[in-house]
């Protein structure tokens, strides 16, 4: 039997190095995977990995923030954290797919869209609401999966899908519990009890209806566990995708709309 | 509860149950008000008449939405939308309630924002104001929905949208739902967009986080008044990131034009103006 973990133990098993990163899952699920790399504008970022690919001989375009394992990995990625560019390439190419009728398939990990100052000067707020809104109407399926940390508008912009799924000990927060704990208390210090008042397991997101599904995770990360993981997440996708394909244009549009129309629960008070 | 806040709060209510009965004091039109910027005093009249821009070093006054509104739109043209709307405590934090309670008693508004119709230098519109006193205009269920329930209509009835923006971002207490109205606001925008209509977004002081990377940085034109601090992460966090302090003036306003991410600056006095013109030139060809 497993022993119920707390919110900031799945925090610390969400961010943990252990973790399969973004290329392993599409490496392991998809065939013929080709990167396609830059924004057509300004630069590549390597943070944010995009390519086309074949899902069971149905092409398909993948989108995954990436993560190192190693300082130098972590230089080469930013530790996850995608800089405008990489939304604008995201964006690219989530029309790419539109055009060619692909459906999209994203994997989320990431802190947080990169704070920095480059960033500020390129337009990241911007560059994070286009592409939200870009993949909220895009006219092909689109199937995301949390895979390690969710944080705040540089997660969403990439997870505005038909399908939100999310791997048991992933999280999906509004910002990191060290940023809510030094917000709201002044404390960063305190970022273990945030984890539990920000609601970010997978299970509290199902709760709130932000995600559809939770998959469980093996015990243990090694070898086979990856390749159990991996081969759920490769039938999640199957399940999903063959939905989502027999739905019109319209119906697609129209259910995704619904979904996100339903976000959070209104009053009225005189 | 201690005796003073209970005086307090007595006091409040009485005065509260009262207004209504007393003539109403020219509207505090002899309130002195101090400049943020130079220190200077003036009355709010005189405030009122240089709309509320310091009329010895031009800095930009904090306007309420009522008051914004009264600046933009045409004499008793305003018809509100959803006046009683209300989020819920989705997450039960601790608090989140009170200070609720608390913003609205500051303010006298149910939420952080107002929506509704009204013309604006003869124009029709639908129109979004933040107002930043209330929880620094943070995107909560609530705001979220009323800026939605106003894009649809603005969808529905073929008008333009006109959003006067301001936010501290996402709302804390309310979580991922929170941010969840980021995705469901640029998607009511997009279909509003689809439908080939027009979206003014106005960038006013501050406008930063969930709301400049959602619906603040969707407008088909994007204005902003001058000096206003316009970003996606805060000062604080990017100094923090990059070991170093920021320039003066990094995501001001005049920052985010000479970056190429705002259409124009336009001052305050002229926006009204301004927005009527740009509505009137987004006629389409056929109506000539």
């Amino acid at each position: 039997m497993k022993r119920v973990l707390t919110a900031g133990e799945r925090v610390k098993l969400a961010r943990s190095p252990q973790r399969p990163r973004a290329k392993e899952y599409i490496e392991a699920i998809f065939d013929d995977f080709i990167e396609l790399a830059g924004d057509g504008a300004f630069g590549e970022d390597r943070s944010l990995v995009c390519g086309i690919g074949s899902y069971r001989g149905i092409p398909v375009t993948v989108i995954g923030q990436q993560k190192g394992r190693n300082f130098e990995e972590n230089m080469l990625y930013r530790f996850g954290m995608p800089n405008p560019e990489g939304y604008r390439k995201a964006i690219r190419l989530m029309r790419q797919a539109e055009k060619f009728g692909r459906p999209v398939i994203t994997f989320v990990d990431t802190p947080g869209a990169y704070p920095g100052k480059e960033a500020e000067e390129r337009g990241q707020g911007m560059a994070i609401a286009k592409c939200i809104q870009v993949m909220s109407l895009l006219k092909v399926p689109t199937v995301t999966f949390f895979i390690g940390e969710g944080g705040s508008g540089g997660a969403l912009a990439i997870a505005t899908s038909d399908r939100r799924i999310m791997l048991e000990n992933s999280i999906f927060s509004i910002l990191s519990p060290e940023g809510f704990a030094s917000i709201l208390w002044h404390d960063a210090d305190r970022w273990e009890e945030a984890c539990d008042a920000m609601k970010l397991t997978a299970g509290d997101i199902l709760e709130l209806g932000a995600c559809d599904e939770v998959i469980p995770e093996p015990e243990v990360m090694d070898e086979t566990g990856r390749r159990i993981l991996f081969k759920k997440v490769d039938r999640a996708i199957d399940r999903n995708l063959k939905e989502l394909l027999k739905l019109s244009e319209k119906e697609l549009l129209k259910g995704r709309y619904k979904k996100l129309r339903d976000m959070g629960k209104t009053d009225v008070r005189n | 509860m201690n005796p003073f806040s209970e005086k307090k709060s007595i006091l409040d209510s009485v005065n509260s149950l009262l207004r209504p009965m007393r003539k109403p004091a020219a509207g505090g039109e002899d309130k002195i008000y101090k400049c943020k910027g130079c220190g200077n005093k003036y009355t709010k009249a005189i405030l009122r008449e240089n709309h509320f821009v310091c009329p010895s070093c031009g800095h930009y006054g904090k306007l309420s939405a009522r008051t914004r509104i009264t600046t933009v739109a045409d004499r008793k043209s305003f018809r509100e939308f959803s006046r009683s709307m209300i989020g819920k405590n989705p997450l039960k934090f601790p608090g989140y309630e009170e200070k609720i309670r608390d913003a609205e008693k500051a303010t006298g508004l149910k939420e952080a924002v107002i929506t509704g119709t009204c013309t604006i230098d003869g124009e029709k519109a639908v129109i979004c104001v933040m107002d930043s006193r209330f929880l620094m205009a943070s995107m909560g269920t609530a705001v979220g929905e009323k800026i939605t329930r106003a894009c649809e209509y603005a969808t529905k009835k073929k008008l333009p949208i006109v959003v006067f923006c301001a936010s501290g971002g996402a709302r804390m207490q309310e979580g991922i739902l929170s941010l969840m109205q980021m995705a469901k606001t640029s998607a009511a925008f997009g279909k509003h967009g689809e439908a080939g209509l027009l979206f003014i977004s106005v960038l006013t002081n501050p406008t930063t986080g969930g709301v400049t990377a959602s619906f603040a940085g969707l407008g088909d034109v994007i204005l902003a008044e001058p000096g206003a601090l316009i970003g996606f992460a805060g000062p604080r966090v990017i100094e923090q990131t990059i070991g170093e302090k920021l320039p003066e003036g990094f995501q001001s306003s005049e920052f985010q034009l000479e970056h190429g991410f705002v259409d124009a600056i336009v001052k305050r006095e002229n926006m009204k103006e301004t927005i009527g013109k740009i509505i009137n030139l987004h006629r389409k060809a056929k109506d000539y």
